[in-house]
């Protein structure tokens, strides 16, 4: 406990920090052992030159697109997970209930079978059952009690007897509707894709400079603002350079769109909402949440019902991007790349911690180590084991980096 | 004092099944006083406590606020009268920085819910700690796993007295601190009242009661033993009144018969 400063020179300290000096402090937290979503990125970099090296054709445009097409299912369904793990529950249905959706939707557009609705109208139809399972099985773990482990266990199952018993006798339905099928095929024009690009980084700027104008009409320390305003030209260069790349091919896949519109939406809501508040305060203490009047069970269904909507979604994607739903929807690597993508992410499995954006890290990850392996030839098995042991190191990691933090008395 | 207490408690009796937990229990808190509670474990703080906060229904007796009859059903109720208790547990999440514990539940926020309002919620929150004189946490965008015990408790109070509260209560604010912090708590608590809150005070230490508290009531076995001034009693008293129930008049109780 050391002897206080007062609170004027804290803040007149703050507003002279040099960059030099914000760069050192970042520094010391990192020394502390707070790492954040650096050695994910750090990783992702060293997988991009590994692979460059290795095959010619995995550094280029179209690869980049193909790279986003392939993760972009396993991202949206992260989105999910990381709501759930910030309650500290889980959900293990999120694969099977998307393959749900995706035969909904696969179901309804199908021509001649006396409902064949236009593709949008047959979407909405599959994300609302995927909200209302999602409701419906956060119902059951906030109202009843059940643990959310079992009764997404029950799901996982019962989904999989659905998807079964509804493709049963021809095991598989095609999907011809062209607004399904462009969730994961269509790709925009190179126009739209700089005004895309344009509109996430002057979006960003704009949420950003808004924040230090309302900081500075409140007459609170804005810190040093240019090291503020590094974020927004980050994602501006990103945003550009992405753009630059996919123009270079096809253009920008709509299902890469749909990931970075779903993010903004949902690290607004996470963030910048009452709703997303409450939900780190019932995975930080729920406890406390209780006795702050924050109704729990409310979060809790909310929470499952987004982890429903959101797998829905990356369900529906799946599906368009075979243009087909067969007997696996849902099956194989979902569920553990959806749960791993969220947790390599940097999102931790006891609730209150992680951001939405760990879903796009984790997924992007994930889909490099697929992507990248594919094209060097490797065959399933290594597939597995690599991603096995970049799931191991990023969780051993973060623990002993949280256990540093403790230490370090921060 | 002429006026009638913040918070005055008539004849309160609760009891959980067979069990009398409180029984014709009479307590009161004035405004810009602190009040010590005492009573050795089970003999009914926590209950009162809880009565109070409206966490349980009193089964006979009266609550009156400021001299008017009131109803207290719930925590919202007691919150509206502007009664605020600080559990021992602090109810703090540690994920959150001490801001967003501040307006935990309460949060400031645009119409519709749509935006939380937090440069204002950061403006109220530095005021209100600087009100208090808590000045040793570096930054109040810090989460409040990173700091100290007596500072995570300084945090709780703060928010309690936030709301426009008249009376805190503060259930063993200074349990598992060191001297320090529990300096600094007791420092706290002394503010509140100058301040023109009521504030009830459970301890178990003498020492601390002795040092901030104007008044002591001492509760056995769920009745309450008597009241007495700070200054016209001794540690030693209090101790016998905690463990054998020295009978002492009080006004408004007819049987005081404590050696059941």
């Amino acid at each position: 406990m050391s002897v206080a400063a007062p609170g004027e020179v804290q803040a007149a300290a703050e507003e002279q920090r040099g960059v030099v000096e914000s760069a050192r402090r970042y520094y010391d937290t990192l020394k502390a052992g707070d790492v954040g979503s650096l050695p994910v990125i750090l990783a992702l970099a060293g997988m991009v030159i590994f692979f460059s090296l290795k095959n010619g054709n995995f550094f280029t445009a179209v690869n980049f697109n193909n790279l986003i097409v392939q993760s972009a299912g396993v991202t949206l369904t992260a989105i999910g997970v990381v709501f759930v793990l910030l309650l500290g529950e889980i959900d293990l249905s999120i694969s099977y209930l998307g393959g749900v959706a995706g035969v909904i939707v696969a179901e309804l557009q199908l021509p001649g079978s006396g409902h064949d609705l236009p593709g949008l109208i047959a979407i909405l139809i599959g994300l609302v059952a995927g909200l209302a399972i999602g409701c419906f099985q956060g119902s059951w773990v906030a109202l009843v009690g059940v643990p959310s482990f079992v009764v997404t266990l029950a799901g996982n199952l019962a989904f999989q007897g659905v998807i079964l018993r509804a493709l049963g006798q021809q095991g598989t339905i095609s999907i011809q509707d062209n607004i399904v099928n462009d969730m994961a095929n269509y790709y925009l024009p190179n126009l739209a894709g700089w005004v895309v690009a344009a509109v996430v980084a002057g979006g960003y700027l704009a949420v950003t400079a808004g924040g230090l104008v309302a900081r500075r009409r409140a007459k609170l320390p804005l810190g040093n603002i240019m090291l503020a305003l590094l974020r927004p030209a980050i994602v501006a260069l990103v945003a550009f350079g992405a753009v630059a790349i996919c123009n270079h091919d096809r253009g920008v896949p709509f299902a890469g769109l749909l990931v970075v519109a779903m993010i903004a939406f949902w690290t607004y809501i996470s963030t910048r909402t009452t709703f997303g508040r409450h939900v780190y305060a019932v995975g930080g203490n729920t406890e406390a949440a209780r006795r702050a009047g924050i109704g729990i069970r409310y979060v809790k269904i909310m929470v499952f019902g987004i982890s429903g909507v959101m797998a829905a979604l990356g369900g529906i994607v799946f599906a368009a991007r075979l243009s087909s739903v067969d007997l696996n929807a849902g099956g194989g690597t979902i569920l553990f790349y959806a749960i791993s993508a969220a947790v390599i992410g940097g999102t931790s499995l006891f609730g209150g911690r992680g951001r939405v954006a760990a879903a796009l890290l984790g997924g992007v990850l994930l889909g490099t180590i697929d992507n990248g392996l594919d094209l060097i030839g490797s065959p399933q098995s290594t597939k597995y084991i690599a991603t096995a042991v970049i799931l191991l190191a990023a969780v051993t990691l973060d623990t002993v980096s949280r256990r540093r933090l403790e230490r370090s008395g921060r | 004092m002429g006026e009638a207490p913040t918070l005055e408690v008539r004849g309160v009796s609760k009891a959980f099944g067979s069990v009398q937990a409180l029984h014709d229990v009479d307590f009161e808190v004035r405004a810009g006083e602190v009040m010590a509670l005492v009573g050795d474990n089970g003999a009914g703080k926590s209950t009162l406590i809880k009565c109070i906060a409206g966490i349980y229904s009193i089964d006979e007796g009266e609550v009156r606020f400021e001299g008017e009859h009131v109803t207290i059903h719930g925590p919202k109720d007691a919150a509206r009268l502007g009664i605020e208790v600080v559990y021992q547990d602090l109810a703090l999440c540690d994920n959150l920085d001490v801001v967003q514990n501040m307006y935990l539940g309460r949060e400031l926020h645009t119409p519709a819910r749509l935006w939380l309002r937090e440069p204002e919620m950061e403006r109220n929150t530095q005021q209100t700690l600087s009100s208090l004189s808590v000045t040793t946490i570096q930054s109040i965008r810090q989460p409040v796993a990173t700091l100290s015990g007596g500072q995570r408790q300084s945090v709780a109070v703060a928010r309690a007295v936030m709301w426009n509260s008249r009376v805190v209560i503060l259930d063993e604010p200074t349990a598992a601190l060191g001297v320090a912090q529990t300096r600094q708590v007791l420092d706290l608590v002394k503010r509140l009242a100058e301040q023109g809150l009521a504030v009830v005070l459970i301890s178990h230490n003498l020492h601390d009661i002795f040092e901030v508290a104007n008044r002591i009531t001492v509760l056995r076995l769920g009745r309450d033993v008597g009241v007495y001034e700070r200054e016209q009693t001794t540690q030693q008293e209090i101790v016998s009144a905690i463990t054998a129930g020295v009978p002492t008049k009080v006004a408004g109780i007819a049987d005081t018969e404590a050696s059941a």
